[in-house]
């Protein structure tokens, strides 16, 4: 079974040189220290930045340099700074390569559900639905079950919906699965971790063909 | 040159009254026009409805409207940082329409630039589009969605000339450059006031016809939501 942070460097893998790419708030912004030597990629913060660089020094903060979670950041040479409109420009207009993103729940046709709990939580979308609904290359980062053991890879989400259709692949701590319209298709067992393990803890249609590999996370 | 410059915030505010909707810039507490928030809370203006992406938090930005129970409506993106906040929302006394974050800009962008409309892929089959027209272009399926329509918009930019020009810095440029315009009267507050003449006309974000109230505003505290450092 994967760590949260382990589940970032396989999905670090995924990350293609010369990609733009938008990291969502929890597992995915582990992404970005886990890309591999010799691939140039930019990060985009839709609050504004193309260029992300590392957290800033103690000291060397400055409040009006922040991502999307609302930390301090440092930009590298190259990077740029933008109003929302043209941010979002960059993401409903597909210039944006990538896009990582945590979830609350999956269906089996690519719907995501992300941003409210009837009734308990209602923090909003904020760019969710902007990146769901355009991108066309998403991966979900997350793990296979919520808090109290259940599934979060489902035939249908109970969930409201933050897009319909849109997820094409899905990064957990038990597995790398891609998103076919007949089901979640099983890529990748986490190490050590078994087809039946996957199976009982996949509420939707697992399709397992042929011989399923562990995934290599070094 | 047509001079933008006003003296005070409380010149600035002139013409606010209950009842009235407006936008503030900002994400999360970077770049917010805390100078026309202090001045909202001390005018004790209500029942008014505040397009911002977030809502501030407990004692700071907009959470200090929310607190003064100011607000009747909020229009955001995300509110996560607000107990209050949700505690109002949840129990009834503060209306809240949650919206996509681009979505927001582009209602901004939308009333500035004279467009009533537009059609965007954003929350297509969910709940955000439901009673919205759809409609589909060449196979994919987009929601209309309505220009803004503000009385007020208070934005905060970091540099600006008495013709009402703006240079913002960093990520605190955010929601601020595409509220400009967008209401039937921008005020806009700067760290540093020019006068004309001292901004490279080249190096201006937004053109002061965009602007129509700018003034020298004070003791920015520029709070840091998350601060994230790492060691040398």
């Amino acid at each position: 079974m994967l760590s949260k942070d382990e589940i970032a460097k396989r999905i670090a893998k995924e990350v293609k040189d010369g990609y733009y790419v938008n990291l969502g708030i929890g597992i995915p912004t582990l992404v970005a220290n886990h890309i591999p030597e010799g691939i140039e990629v930019e990060f985009q913060s839709e609050n504004g930045v193309l260029g992300m660089g590392p957290f800033p020094y103690e000291g060397e903060e400055d409040a009006d340099v922040i991502n999307a979670g609302k930390q301090t950041i440092t930009t590298l040479p190259g990077a740029s700074f933008f109003d929302s409109a043209t941010s979002f420009s960059m993401i409903r207009g597909q210039h944006v390569d990538l896009t990582i993103l945590g979830a609350m729940e999956v269906a089996e046709n690519g719907d995501i559900a992300n941003w409210k709990i009837p009734g308990k939580m209602v923090k909003g979308m904020g760019g969710a639905m902007d990146l769901v609904a355009s991108a066309e290359n998403i991966i979900v980062a997350m793990m296979h079950t919520n808090k109290r053991g259940e599934s979060k890879l489902l035939k249908k989400c109970s969930l409201p919906l933050t897009g319909v259709g849109c997820v094409k692949k899905v990064v957990t701590n038990l597995a790398v699965l891609e998103v076919t319209g007949e089901g979640f298709k099983l890529l990748e067992r986490a190490p050590g971790v078994s087809i039946e393990e996957i199976e009982n803890a996949t509420g939707g249609m697992l399709v397992v063909e042929g011989d399923i590999p562990e995934m290599h996370i070094d | 040159m047509i001079n933008k410059r006003v003296v005070s915030v409380s010149e600035a505010l002139q013409g606010v009254s209950d009842g009235m909707t407006f936008m503030l810039g900002g994400f999360g507490l970077c770049g917010i026009p805390e100078n026309a928030i202090a001045e909202l809370v001390r005018l004790g203006v209500k029942n008014v409805t505040c397009i911002s992406n977030n809502a501030g938090v407990d004692d700071f930005g907009l959470g200090l409207l929310l607190q003064g129970r100011q607000i009747k409506k909020m229009v955001s993106s995300y509110v996560g940082e607000n107990d209050e906040f949700e505690r109002q929302m949840l129990s009834g006394e503060l209306a809240v329409e949650l919206i996509p974050q681009g979505t927001l800009a582009e209602r901004c962008r939308a009333a500035q630039a004279g467009f009533p409309a537009f059609y965007t892929p954003a929350g297509f089959g969910t709940e955000v589009a439901e009673g919205k027209e759809t409609r589909e272009f060449d196979g994919k399926m987009y929601v209309l969605e309505r220009a803004f329509d503000a009385d007020f918009a208070f934005v905060k930019a970091w540099k600006g000339d008495e013709a009402g020009n703006l240079v913002f810095k960093g990520t605190a440029r955010n929601f601020n450059p595409n509220m400009c315009g967008a209401a039937k009267i921008t005020v806009a507050e700067v760290e540093e006031l020019h006068p004309v003449g001292a901004l490279d006309p080249d190096q201006i974000h937004i053109p002061g016809i965009f602007v129509q109230r700018i003034f020298q505003g004070t003791n920015y505290e520029k709070r840091i939501e998350q601060l994230t450092v790492r060691s040398k």
